[in-house]
């Protein structure tokens, strides 16, 4: 494993790996997560969940369960205030009718997938509340369930809403769809981009449902308090986006609810919508007492958000050089039972490492009876870069041409357009694919039968969006930093160097927390690759504020001019004056003495956000009797901007690419005929083990994003996107046959290898 | 309702006792009962070992022992494994190597590497990810959690 | 004159133009001047008085979050892309009034 710098260091702090802050509390088991919470007089919350794809609810009973002892309180959607025609703010994302939101918290006339909740108890224990739940008479209708992305888009076998139109930008289609929205890029003229290409080639990709995995199951507390407060306690990738989105779906004001957000125990885009915190806040508002909702592990599969199954006909066309010439595609994505799939992430991110001047990509986000889906690192891009990915493979082996070759040939470099027609600003693209090509994996000779190599790259497109930080200088020098972004992978310590590094004080010596969403100012959520770069950015800030009132300070009590003091090295000084330097605890004692307050509130929302590229080695060996793909080896280059932990910035990329591997290789949803999930469990919905896999070899490269201090880009999503093709490539090297249809499985790679027999 | 069960247990090399269901798992009592939430519940079915402890010097998953099997048995789990002179040779290595990302696996991890040295000071690559098959990770990838665990066996 | 890059969906207003200069110190401006040449256009890119919800303008490369009250120059480029916010594909807004 080894760190690649173009940049000479020129920095104290960043780069270094000082132990993470909340380290200790995580490895002696004091950290609180979401289901540790503890609250006297605290019920227990179980939620029932429909045994159905598709299906109308004549009618719920909750009587019995009402009357069994130990339950204070039964809810279901009625329960929900009447969400009407209202929109729902989404932000930047839009309005989205609210009661899509509503009803797939608790279903209202309709359950939409197996597992959509339909009722919830809460009991003096969970054997009570689980028994309740049983005494609760739910009179379905069973309809038709709609299974297949090509087919729903038809409208078969069902619609599964009357009130969703496909939307072409403000034009609604005369009849309800399953399709609920289609976008499209464009670039050229592709027509003629193909009539002057030597090669042409056309394929359909296909990936199943994944889930994000977390081993930390949703749990959420809520505690609604006479005075008609409300507290929720979850385990949540953003406090604001859980308070807003209760706020909308309960009709609540939003100054009467609190947020505090426990530890949370991974995420990866899953724990950005809300489940279990509405549902607690109404059995709390019920009960008048407070309610832990915790799903398990079979409910998370079930009731959460996976992300979505996809559909992608990619065709591409190539002159005998190796030069693209134009790329046509269609994407047809899952977005579960309520509109929303990212479909358009997928199209922003497919073509980006490449320039390509002929473009023509649509996309079409279509409803199915699955759950509704959610983020999962990088959303839509894994989908869509694989049929890239895999594409050009097939041309490299036509052209006799080098995969890396091939990349550096067509690759995206700065002022190149992207396919929605907006140049690449700063990009780090082909230092990724040269890092490959000079990588000791890359150049080392892979040997034996039924072994292969393959490459892949990738992209992703990172977030800004807004983040707050608030620091305050102690008496004995050190920096209180409290920021508003939930710490998934040791985040709270990487914003905390950035603050260290302006002030030129240790990482030891600022001392990160995360607060609740009445202790800090509006922050987005942890999540789209944008912690370290946006609220390290707002702590760069803070620390430039700190810097600024200290040099005044320290002016006044020298009796110079502020523009002559500078702070170096955690020393201020004033020029030219060697009687006149303080380090910065001393100033910060002496400042304390006199009662001066130092400190800051800082919020930002910066718009120049740097994207992301990989570019990713892997070897395998398959056995061709059991279908089995043994990874030997994997090597991961990515462009991180400035790291600045290397270790997290290394712990993202392994996280990224291991997913990747359990996506490509194992993971999916299993459907039987009835759109029931048959594979509910970490037993057989099969995620990499420690014995799956080899070491993780990371390569970082530093492409400075102009746009951010220290040039940070967001590292956590994009390592997920190479995997799944640079599989594929593998794969076929090793055995001759093209998967195009993820996961492949050992049933599938078997299957291939009998038809290529034949 | 069946009555509660009674069980004389030591933890962490303390007596215990405790008041159970008799369904309830090991894992519901350490967690609720005895309010040691350092033990995770991750699956509930034995499929990711967030919630492994040592049972009689066996790694076991608490979620597949019911509590009131433990009765005068010896139990080992997170909260105890930070010792008089400080934190644990794996814990310090988990640390320093950045073994742990959001953290929810890690205790179930530093229980079963203890559970692996405490058998074998000296297990290989092959032997740790063998050992830790029944632990699922889903943030690191594993790479670092098995460099924690063979620094460790350096300092023990 | 501004330029203003026409959405993919909307060529079939403005006759295949992918391109159009129009006056305008706003992005509101600039759309409905882009109306007059492209009688229709406003009521696709707006909802009303509003951006159409999923859509971001882009200036100049950045998203530009003031939306239609965005001041513009001479040279600015203005792109309207379907609006994705990264891993935060489930955003809500903050306040509304209640």
């Amino acid at each position: 494993m080894s760190t690649t710098t173009i940049e000479k260091a020129k920095y104290k702090i960043l780069g270094t790996r000082p132990v993470r802050h909340d380290g200790v509390d995580k490895v002696t088991g004091r950290a609180l997560y979401g289901a540790d919470i503890q609250l006297a007089g605290m019920l227990v919350g179980k939620v029932l969940r429909s045994p159905h794809a598709h299906a109308r609810i004549r009618s719920i009973n909750t009587r019995r369960a009402e009357a069994l002892e130990g339950v204070k309180a039964v809810v279901t959607g009625a329960d929900l205030p009447e969400p009407g025609d209202q929109s729902a703010n989404l932000g930047e994302l839009g309005m989205v009718p609210l009661k899509h939101l509503s009803h797939n918290v608790l279903a209202v006339s309709k359950v939409l997938y197996h597992g959509h909740a339909v009722a919830a108890v809460a009991a003096t224990s969970a054997q009570i509340a689980e028994e309740a739940l049983k005494l609760i008479e739910v009179d379905y209708e069973v309809l038709p369930p709609v299974l297949d992305v090509l087919k729903s888009m038809k409208g078969e076998p069902a619609l599964l809403h009357d009130d969703v139109f496909t939307d072409e930008l403000g034009e609604k289609s005369s009849k309800p769809s399953n399709v609920a929205s289609h976008q499209r890029f464009q670039l050229g003229d592709v027509a003629k981009g193909f009539a002057s290409a030597d090669h042409i080639l056309e394929h359909e990709y296909r990936c199943a449902t994944v889930h994000q995995g977390y081993i930390e199951p949703h749990a959420a507390t809520a505690m609604w308090n006479a005075d008609g407060f409300l507290t929720i306690w979850c385990t949540t990738q953003g406090a604001f986006t859980v308070r807003g989105a209760v706020h909308q779906i309960l009709k609540m004001p939003v100054s009467k609810l609190k947020v505090i957000p426990t530890e949370i125990g991974g995420g990866f885009g899953g724990k950005i919508p809300v489940y279990g915190e509405p549902v607690a806040a109404l059995l709390s508002l019920k009960a008048k007492r407070p309610v832990k909702v915790v799903m398990s592990r079979t409910e998370v599969f079930l009731g959460t958000g996976p992300t979505s199954g996809s559909y992608v006909k990619l065709k591409m066309g190539v002159t005998k050089d190796g030069r693209i010439t134009a790329a046509e595609a269609l994407l047809a994505y899952e977005a579960g039972a309520f509109p929303g799939s990212i479909v358009n992430c997928g199209g922003l991110c497919i073509f980006a490492p490449y320039h390509i001047d002929n473009v023509l990509i649509d996309m079409y986000d279509v409803v199915v009876n699955k759950p509704k889906t959610a983020a999962y690192r990088a959303p839509g891009a894994p989908n869509s870069e694989l049929a890239t990915e895999c594409l050009i493979d097939e041309f490299c082996e036509k052209l006799r041409m080098d995969p890396l070759e091939f990349r550096l040939k067509n690759a995206a470099k700065e002022g190149d357009l992207q396919s929605h027609g907006i140049p690449h600003p700063k990009i780090g693209f082909i230092e990724t694919v040269e890092a490959a090509r000079q990588s000791e994996h890359y150049r080392s000779k892979l040997e034996g039968p039924n072994r292969g190599r393959g490459v892949a790259s990738g992209y992703w497109l990172n977030a800004g969006l807004t983040s707050s930080a608030m620091a305050r200088v102690n008496a004995d020098g050190t920096v209180t930093l409290v920021e508003g972004s939930t710490d998934i992978g040791g985040s709270r310590t990487s914003i905390a160097m950035q603050l260290a590094e302006v002030l030129g004080i240790t990482a030891e010596e600022v001392i990160p927390s995360v607060a609740d969403t009445d202790s800090i100012g509006y922050t987005e959520v942890t999540g789209g690759s944008r912690v370290t770069f946006a609220t390290g950015w707002a702590a760069y800030e803070a620390g430039q504020a700190i810097r600024r009132q200290m040099i005044d300070r320290v002016a006044e009590m020298w009796k110079v001019a502020a523009e002559t003091v500078t702070l170096e090295d955690g020393i201020f000084s004033a020029n030219g004056d060697r009687s006149k330097t303080i380090t910065f605890k001393n100033l910060a004692e002496t400042l304390a003495q006199k009662g001066i307050d130092i400190g800051a509130r800082i919020t930002v929302t910066p718009h120049a956000v740097g994207g992301a590229f990989a570019t990713h080695i892997a070897d395998v060996e398959v056995d061709p009797e059991t279908g089995k793909v043994t990874v030997l080896r994997y090597t991961a280059v990515q462009d991180a901007g400035k790291a600045i932990h290397p270790s997290y910035v290394e712990g993202q990329m392994q996280g990224g690419v291991v997913q990747g591997i359990g996506w490509a290789l194992n993971e999916e949803y299993v459907y039987n005929e009835s759109g029931q999930m048959l594979n509910a469990s970490f037993l057989d919905y099969r995620m990499p083990t420690s014995l799956d896999l080899p070491m993780i070899e990371t390569i970082i490269v530093e492409v400075p994003n102009p746009g951010h201090p220290y040039g940070v880009r967001g590292v956590g999503e994009v390592p997920i996107v190479p995997p799944p093709a640079a599989l594929s490539n593998a794969i076929y090297k090793a055995i001759g046959v093209r998967l195009r249809d993820l996961p492949m499985s050992p049933p599938k790679v078997v299957k291939a290898l009998q038809i290529a027999k034949m | 309702m069946p009555g509660k069960v009674h069980v004389t247990t030591v933890i962490n090399g303390e007596k215990r006792e405790f008041l159970c269901q008799p369904l309830q798992t090991l894992l519901d009592v350490l967690r609720d009962e005895l309010k040691l939430t350092g033990t995770k519940e991750g699956c509930s079915n034995g499929n990711c070992g967030a919630c492994s402890v040592i049972l009689d010097g066996l790694l076991v998953n608490s979620c597949l022992v019911l509590g009131a099997e433990v009765e005068g048995r010896r139990i080992e789990t997170i909260e105890g494994v930070i010792g008089q002179d400080g934190l644990h040779p794996l814990q310090k290595a988990f640390l320093e190597n950045a073994a742990l990302q959001c953290g929810i696996c890690t205790p179930g991890f530093i229980m079963a590497g203890k559970a692996l040295l405490d058998q074998k000071p000296r297990a290989t690559e092959a032997e740790i990810r063998h050992w830790c098959a029944g632990n699922l990770c889903r943030c690191t990838g594993y790479d670092k959690i098995v460099r924690a665990v063979l620094a460790a066996e350096k300092s023990i | 004159m501004p330029l203003v890059h026409i959405p993919a969906l909307l060529l079939s207003l403005t006759g295949e133009v992918r391109q159009q200069r129009v006056s305008g110190t706003t992005v509101r401006e600039v759309i409905e001047a882009l109306d007059k040449i492209h009688p229709g256009i406003r009521d696709r890119l707006l909802q009303g008085e509003q951006l159409r919800s999923g859509l971001a303008v882009f200036v100049d490369g950045l998203v530009r979050r003031e939306g239609l009250d965005f001041e513009v120059s001479d040279r600015s480029e203005i792109y309207f892309i379907p609006a994705v916010a990264g891993g935060c594909a489930y955003k809500v807004a903050q306040e509304s009034s209640a």
